[in-house]
Formats: C-alpha cells, sequence, structure tokens
C-alpha cells in the first residue's frame, strides 16, 4: 500500500509498486485526462507534476511516489482558471486535444520557474511533447498569453 | 465515464463549477447545459427545444480534432436563427439512416476525405430551415395572422406589424409537432449577406472540455467489472496464430484469460499493469505462409517496383484525354523523371482502442469507441458476432486522432469477441508497439512522370504511371485538369501486391502524387529557364480556380522578394475533395546533419464557403505540420514481413523545435458551398520542400521522406 497525495487529496494506492503512475492514476484513482501516448516517455502525453516538477508517469514507478505530491490536469485549477488553460481556450489550441493534458502540465512548470520565457525558452521547455495534429504554433502563441498574464 | 467516475473525478480532481454536466446519454456522450433539464420538445430528428428556449442540435460527424462537432451544427442553427449562446450539442446516434449524409445513393456517416462540413451543409441548413418554418407557423397560428407576415431574430419569432414576439421556447411549449415538419427550397434559405454566424467567429465545444482533463476518449471509460485486454498480432503482418502458452500465461497473478482472435492473440487481466505482464509472457507459435513473410519494403521499392513499371501490361488506365501519349512522338522536347515514397503510419496519439459489454443475456453489446464510421463499425461488430446491428449500441466518444485509421474498426472487433469470451466488460488497447507493428501503412510507391512540350515550350502531354500496392490507395491526386489545362494526359498505375494492411491516411495518395506532379513542374520549369509562376501561367495552362490561389500566395509570401542567406522558397499546389490549395515554404538546411528545416508557410485557400474560418485555419495549419512531419522524418520499413519500427523513438514524429515558426493561410472569398478543408494543407508540402531544396541547393530529392541520410547522400552526390 503506498501513501501520497493528489491533487491535495491523500491516496492509498494497493498495486504493485513497478505499476507505473500513469495507470495507477488512470485505473486505480480515474484520473483519465493523464494520457497513454507511447509508454516510454517519448511522446509527453502522460505529463503530470510529481512536487511541482513536470514527469513523465509512463516512466514514474508507484514506488517513486510515496509521501510525494503528484497534480494532474484535473487538479491544476478547480475551473479552468489557470492561466494556461485560459490561454489554451482563448487561441483555440486542442484539436484531437488528446495530447493536450500533457502539454499544459509540461508547460505549467515553464511558468512557475520562468514568468516570462522567450520563444527559444517555450520550444527547448515543450520539445519532448509531441502534437500529432500539429498544434505547435499555437502552443507557443498561448503559453506566451498566459506569460503576460501571470 | 460511468457514475462512479464523475463522483470521483469530484473527489480527487478538485473539479466544480463546470458549466456543462458531462456523461452518458443512451446515444452516446451528451454535452448538454443544465438549463436545458427542463421539459423540451422534439422538432424532427435534429433539434430539441426546451421551455426556457435553450435549444439541442444533434452533432452527426466523428470529432477528431477537426472541430466538425461544432462545425456541422453552425449551419442548421444559422437557418433556423438560433440563439447560439443558448445551443447544446448532443452526439448522434450511429443511425446512418437518420444521421447520415447521402454518398452514392447510400446514408453514411463516415468521416473521411474531408467529408463532414461539405456533405452535411446543405442538410443541415435545410433541417434548420424546416424547424424555423415550423416555429413560424406554430406562432402565427396561435397569433392568427399569415406566417408570411413573420420573421425572425435569434430565437425569436417576430410579428413587425403588431410589435409582438414568441421565443422559440414559449413556441415549443404550446405547439404540436407534426410527423413532418414543413417542406422548404434552397431558394428558402438565407443569402450569405444576412449569415449570423457562418463565416464569424464561433469557438469549438470540444475545447474547454480539452484543457482540463475531462473530454471522453473511449480510452477514458471505465465501467463497474470492467477488465483490461490487449492484443498481441503475429509479427509478420496477418499471420494467424497456432498455439501459445496459455497456461503459463493464465498462471500470472491478476491474467483472467488468453483468447484467440483471427490474427493474434488477446490477453486478459485485471489490470493494464498485469495486460503488459502477460503480453511480454506470451509467446505464440504463428502459420507460416502469410503473403509477408519474405517481403522486404527496401528492396521492393528499389529493385521491383522498376520491373513493374516496366511490365506495360499490368496497366491500369486512371484517366485518359487527348490523344493520351501519342503527342510524345512529336513533342519538340520530353522530359522524364521518377519519384519515390516510403510507408508512412497515421500515428493517431491515442493508441487504438475500444470498450465493450454484454448484458447478461449475451445479446445485446454496447461499444464505446472514438470511430470516424460509427455505423459502419456498429455493423462490423454485429457480422463478427453473428448479431443483428440492432443489438449493437453505439457510444461515439471523442477520436484522439484519426486521420483515416479510425474509419476501420477492428480494434473494436476485437474488443467485442473478447468481451464475449470473457463474460465481464472489457476495455481492449494495442500498445504503441502494437499499434505500429499491427499498422496500416500509406503505401509506398514508385512513379514515373513524362512531359511532352512543343516548339513554344507549353506542355502539351502528361504521362505519369504509379507503382504500388492498394489499388485505390495509390491513385488519388492525380486530377491535373483540377489545376493544369494539359491537352492530353495518360494517367496509369501498376499494381502489385505484398500483404501488407494498408489504409487510406492524411489525404490518401495526394501526398506522394503531389509530389511527383509538383516537383515535375519545377523541374520543367528550371528546364524552361523560367520562374515557378510564370512556367505555370505561361506553359501549364492553368485553370481559373489555380491561377487565383497561385496568385494569392505569390503576394501572401512576398515571392519575389529576397531572402536571407540559407533560405530558399519552393511553390507547389493541393487540391484535396474540391478544394484547391497553393503552398509556398521557406526552408534551410543544416548541410552537416542533413536537417532541413521548414520556417515558414504561406497557403491560399479556395474552399469555397468557410463557415468557420478559424477552425478552418487550424485544419490548415495541422495540415502544414502533418505534412512536413511526413515529408522529413517518417519512415516506416518492412523486413522479412515485420514492421521494423516500434515507437516513437524509431518512428519519429515532428516536434515543435522544428515546426514551422509561422504559418499563414489565406481564404479565397467565396459564395459556393462549402469544400473539403480537413486535408488541403498537406498534400502540397512535399513538393514545396523539395522545389525548395533545389532553389537552395541546385539538387533535386526524389525520395520521400527527406531523411537526414537522403539528404546527405544527395548533397555529397
Amino acid at each position: 500500500m503506498i501513501e501520497f497525495e493528489v491533487n491535495g487529496n491523500p491516496v492509498k494506492v494497493d498495486a504493485s509498486e513497478d505499476t507505473p503512475l500513469l495507470w495507477v492514476l488512470r485505473d486505480h484513482l480515474e484520473l483519465t485526462g493523464t494520457k497513454y501516448g507511447c509508454g516510454g516517455g517519448f511522446c509527453g502525453a502522460c505529463t503530470v507534476h510529481l512536487n511541482g516538477s513536470a514527469i513523465r508517469s509512463c516512466l514514474t514507478p508507484l514506488a517513486a511516489v510515496g509521501g510525494a505530491k503528484v497534480t494532474t490536469i484535473e487538479g491544476l485549477s478547480p475551473d479552468r482558471s489557470h492561466p494556461l488553460q485560459k490561454a489554451w481556450i482563448e487561441e483555440q489550441v486542442p484539436q484531437c486535444g488528446y495530447c493536450q493534458s500533457g502539454q499544459i502540465m509540461q508547460a505549467a512548470t515553464l511558468l512557475a520557474g520562468k514568468p516570462k520565457p522567450s520563444r527559444e525558452e517555450i520550444v527547448r521547455h515543450m520539445d519532448g511533447n509531441i502534437c500529432r495534429c500539429g498544434t505547435y504554433t499555437r502552443i507557443v502563441t498561448a503559453i506566451q498569453r498566459a506569460a503576460e498574464e501571470v | 465515464m460511468g457514475a462512479s467516475g464523475i463522483s470521483r473525478r469530484h473527489f480527487l480532481g478538485a473539479a466544480t463549477g463546470l458549466s456543462f454536466a458531462i456523461g452518458m446519454a443512451p446515444g452516446g456522450r451528451w454535452l448538454v447545459s443544465s438549463a436545458a433539464a427542463n421539459t423540451t420538445t422534439e422538432i424532427g430528428a435534429w433539434v430539441r427545444i426546451a421551455e426556457d428556449g435553450a435549444i439541442t442540435i444533434i452533432t452527426p460527424a466523428a470529432e477528431m480534432g477537426q472541430g466538425s462537432m461544432t462545425g456541422v451544427p453552425i449551419a442548421l442553427a444559422e437557418e433556423l436563427d438560433a440563439d447560439w449562446s443558448l445551443v447544446s450539442l448532443e452526439m448522434a446516434p450511429a443511425d446512418a439512416e437518420i444521421y447520415g449524409y447521402g454518398q452514392a445513393g447510400s446514408k453514411r456517416m463516415m468521416i473521411v476525405g474531408s467529408r463532414a462540413v461539405r456533405s452535411y451543409y446543405q442538410p443541415m441548413r435545410r433541417a434548420g430551415a424546416q424547424v424555423r418554418k415550423f416555429l413560424m407557423q406554430a406562432a402565427a397560428e396561435e397569433w392568427g395572422v399569415d406566417a408570411k407576415t413573420l420573421t425572425t431574430e435569434p430565437g425569436y419569432v417576430v410579428d413587425p406589424a403588431n410589435r409582438r414576439r414568441l421565443s422559440y421556447g414559449e413556441i415549443a411549449a404550446f405547439a404540436t409537432v407534426p410527423a413532418e415538419l414543413p417542406a422548404v427550397k434552397d431558394s428558402d434559405l438565407k443569402e450569405p449577406a444576412d449569415f449570423r454566424l457562418i463565416g464569424k467567429p464561433v469557438a469549438r465545444r470540444d475545447i474547454p472540455e480539452k484543457v482540463d482533463g475531462s473530454a471522453s476518449f473511449s480510452i477514458d471509460i471505465n465501467l463497474p467489472g470492467m477488465v483490461y485486454a490487449s492484443t498481441v498480432h503475429a509479427p509478420v503482418q496477418l499471420a494467424k496464430p497456432e498455439r501459445w502458452n496459455a497456461e503459463a500465461v493464465n498462471n500470472i497473478p491478476g491474467v483472467i484469460d488468453t483468447v484467440e482472435l483471427e490474427f493474434g492473440v488477446a490477453v486478459v487481466a485485471d489490470s493494464f499493469q498485469n495486460v503488459l505482464a502477460a503480453r511480454r509472457a506470451l509467446e505464440v507459435e504463428w502459420a507460416r505462409g502469410a503473403k509477408a513473410e519474405n517481403f522486404d519494403s527496401d528492396s521492393a521499392l528499389e529493385n521491383d517496383y522498376a520491373e513493374v513499371l516496366a511490365s506495360k501490361d499490368a496497366a491500369q488506365v486512371v484517366s485518359q484525354a487527348g490523344d493520351g501519349g501519342r503527342v510524345f512522338d512529336n513533342a519538340a522536347r520530353t522530359l522524364r523523371a521518377e519519384y519515390r515514397s516510403d510507408y508512412a503510419y497515421h500515428a493517431q496519439m491515442e493508441p487504438l482502442n475500444a470498450v465493450a459489454r454484454f448484458n447478461k443475456a449475451g445479446d445485446r453489446v454496447e461499444i464505446w469507441e472514438g470511430s470516424q464510421a460509427p455505423d459502419m463499425s456498429r455493423r462490423n461488430i454485429a457480422a463478427a458476432l453473428g448479431m443483428s446491428a440492432d443489438n449493437v449500441e453505439f457510444h461515439q466518444q471523442y477520436l484522439g486522432g484519426g486521420f483515416g485509421r479510425r474509419s476501420i474498426n477492428d480494434y473494436a472487433v476485437e474488443a467485442a469477441l473478447v468481451a464475449r469470451a470473457v463474460g465481464k466488460p472489457v476495455k481492449l488497447i494495442w500498445t504503441r508497439e502494437e499499434d505500429l507493428a499491427h499498422a496500416m501503412f500509406r503505401p509506398q510507391n514508385l512513379q514515373c512522370t513524362e512531359a511532352a512540350l512543343d516548339e513554344n515550350g507549353k506542355v502539351t502531354g502528361w504521362r505519369q504511371c504509379v507503382v504500388g500496392d492498394g489499388e485505390a490507395l495509390i491513385y488519388s491526386g492525380i486530377n491535373l485538369e483540377d489545376y493544369y489545362q494539359v491537352p492530353n494526359r495518360q494517367i496509369e498505375t501498376r499494381g502489385t501486391s505484398h500483404g501488407i494492411r494498408l489504409k487510406h491516411w492524411r489525404a490518401v495518395a495526394h501526398p506522394f502524387n503531389l509530389f511527383a506532379i509538383e516537383s515535375f513542374v519545377d523541374e520543367l520549369a528550371t528546364d524552361s529557364g523560367l520562374d515557378p509562376f510564370t512556367f505555370r501561367r505561361e506553359r501549364m495552362g492553368l485553370t481559373p480556380k489555380a491561377a487565383t490561389v497561385f496568385t494569392a500566395v505569390e503576394k501572401l509570401s512576398d515571392w519575389h522578394v529576397p531572402r536571407a542567406d540559407g533560405r530558399a522558397l519552393g511553390l507547389s499546389v493541393s487540391e484535396r475533395s474540391g478544394s484547391l490549395a497553393a503552398g509556398v515554404v521557406e526552408i534551410s538546411l543544416d548541410e552537416q546533419r542533413g536537417r532541413i528545416r521548414v520556417h515558414k508557410v504561406w497557403v491560399a485557400v479556395d474552399g469555397g464557403t468557410v463557415v468557420q474560418p478559424d477552425m478552418a485555419r487550424a485544419n490548415i495549419e495541422s495540415g502544414v505540420v502533418y505534412g512536413i512531419s511526413s515529408v522529413l522524418k517518417e519512415r516506416a520499413t518492412v523486413r522479412k514481413g515485420k514492421v521494423q519500427q516500434s515507437n516513437f523513438n524509431n518512428y519519429e514524429l515532428l516536434r515543435m523545435s522544428e515546426a514551422p515558426e509561422e504559418i499563414h493561410v489565406e481564404f479565397m472569398q467565396s459564395t459556393r458551398a462549402p469544400t473539403g478543408l480537413g486535408e488541403i494543407g498537406n498534400p502540397f508540402i512535399a513538393a514545396a520542400v523539395a522545389n525548395a531544396f533545389y532553389a537552395l541547393t541546385g539538387k533535386r530529392l526524389y525520395h520521400m521522406p527527406f531523411t537526414p541520410d537522403r539528404v546527405r547522400a544527395v548533397m555529397s552526390a
């Protein structure tokens, strides 16, 4: 039984310690906003925050999150009010939307550490997150818009 | 998402105060404002109006990112004169007789070929106009006036003479809906100048759900008692399983069973983690003799295809005009070139998956799937189970990308078969590795283009032959007559067959056929010593539509303004689903690493009436990036019948650092009915990049994708 915190709530999970956090979130805790894209850390669809850092939940075993604070897209804000969520709506970023939880969670750690990132800094920070619909130019614009607000 | 999922989300997700309730209705997913909870009146198949004026419109097209879920009902709301802020959308049931569009004499819901808006536009407008006419007649009766004296404003029927009005909700509350709504003619529809929604900015309805994780894809469905499954397909595509270590796999903790399928074995367990353990432990002996067993894609494309090209008797004529090829005999000058393109994978971000649940008696099944063809999926599942389609209830979900892959639902058929075999609700997911190993590729191909020029340098003859597997999958997009008026044409395919799974990819064969056509036109322009625009205008016989988009993109891209050192421009054209676009790219080259970078893209598009300009622009941007990804990076190969790539580390997709910094899109003003925009963005990219590469280096690229090793080889040749 591993105990940790998800979106501010304490949870206990009974699963083998090598279970990736991705499946713990999706199947045990039914927080399905975090997506399975590749299972190998290549696409970033499963990005969540572990103690404030963006991590790939598909590569993070349950054992590694004991006592930690995990934030998922569902806990980023209670009402889509995070500046990135607002900017994502304003710029009409998502298309199929499948990668966007990961994109937003990845971007959130950039703005948390660097309120006014340059275009190059945005691209470097976001380069591990694939969007097959090709919303990259809108993601950059949305992050810049959100940065204005932070 | 089941009820438990919602309560769980509210506990853990801190998601409160949503303006929409989200859940499952019998017909599929719904998205309905809480205001619509009062008494509603169904008016025809498409519209429900509540007493308080809230309107629900049934939206029929699969939502895979292209925005049709919002774009299609806008046409109905326009003619209904609905107040869009009071409109909620509900996904249509998989019933093509009611919710399909007409295609080749039957009704279909399949969303492929950029069909959604262009197929539903007129029917949805007429449906909206019928409801509006009914509401006006009901109000006229109530007031005792002639309906012809009435008009509407968004959400209201208005009687200008007597200065009174009734809201649609008020009318719905008292009106009796007839079995048949009043007929309307196309001449009853609005003039474009009167549009309030079409062509005006309207936000997509799916986007709020896609920024907080609440959008429901089939992979997100959790049902009580549900178990997990994944299929291991034969490494050699389409080989059948003979025997496997079922006992050893069944002994793994959590494993429920293994299930034989036609081309694979499904493992079933109580968690997906245990499914993955079972996949690793499963050892299958596959039947020998699958057609692809000795197939090697690189050597076939390099050697065998040339032999097929040379064998005239394999030729199938796709189209012919003028004297076909005889003009070549008397031509002042002829040129010839060959082009090759590799297999490409759809790579939709959501791996293929579906959820299936049988009732207790086992004679009815529910399916949760994100499908481009829900009506067909229903029928296929029924056929595989030996049941009537009436006993298959389909719950359409958002699609985590489609691109043509999700119009065949082999994965959902598997989910249904496995659910029946284990007697429990099943979520069956192909791993990414499985999705790629058992992919259905865009066919690889070789093509030969030949042109005949007369003594004035005009192109008077065009011959093209495409060699490849997949029959209809290799010849779309050789519709020269949509942009070039070359009088004598002979277009052929020469088929071959390898036992590799193939499928419509975004814009089907257009991407590689336009690669050949437009690269070759650029070569002809160079040979003639003319600027690419001038050559097309003076020697290719541009159609009026093509002349318009070429001129627009020439201006949009400032074509004649010199670029910085190390940058160059390339021009090409896209034709798809009734639309036409001309595009220009600006590239640079990292010669040492062999890496081409596309920095800027300009596209001029004639897509008829643009129902939603921003959504349309997003579709073009998407196509452009999809195109660049495939043209620069995406290469699938098969050796001894096995797909060589396994995940995004070796089947690489374009990333943000490789994406263009700028994409400029201009739509031509038009009052024609809408034509397709979902796939017009990608077919021009290959030749535009190759032509820019020539402008930059003086060397031609003849094999797509233009991977670093190929680029280096071309540069050092």
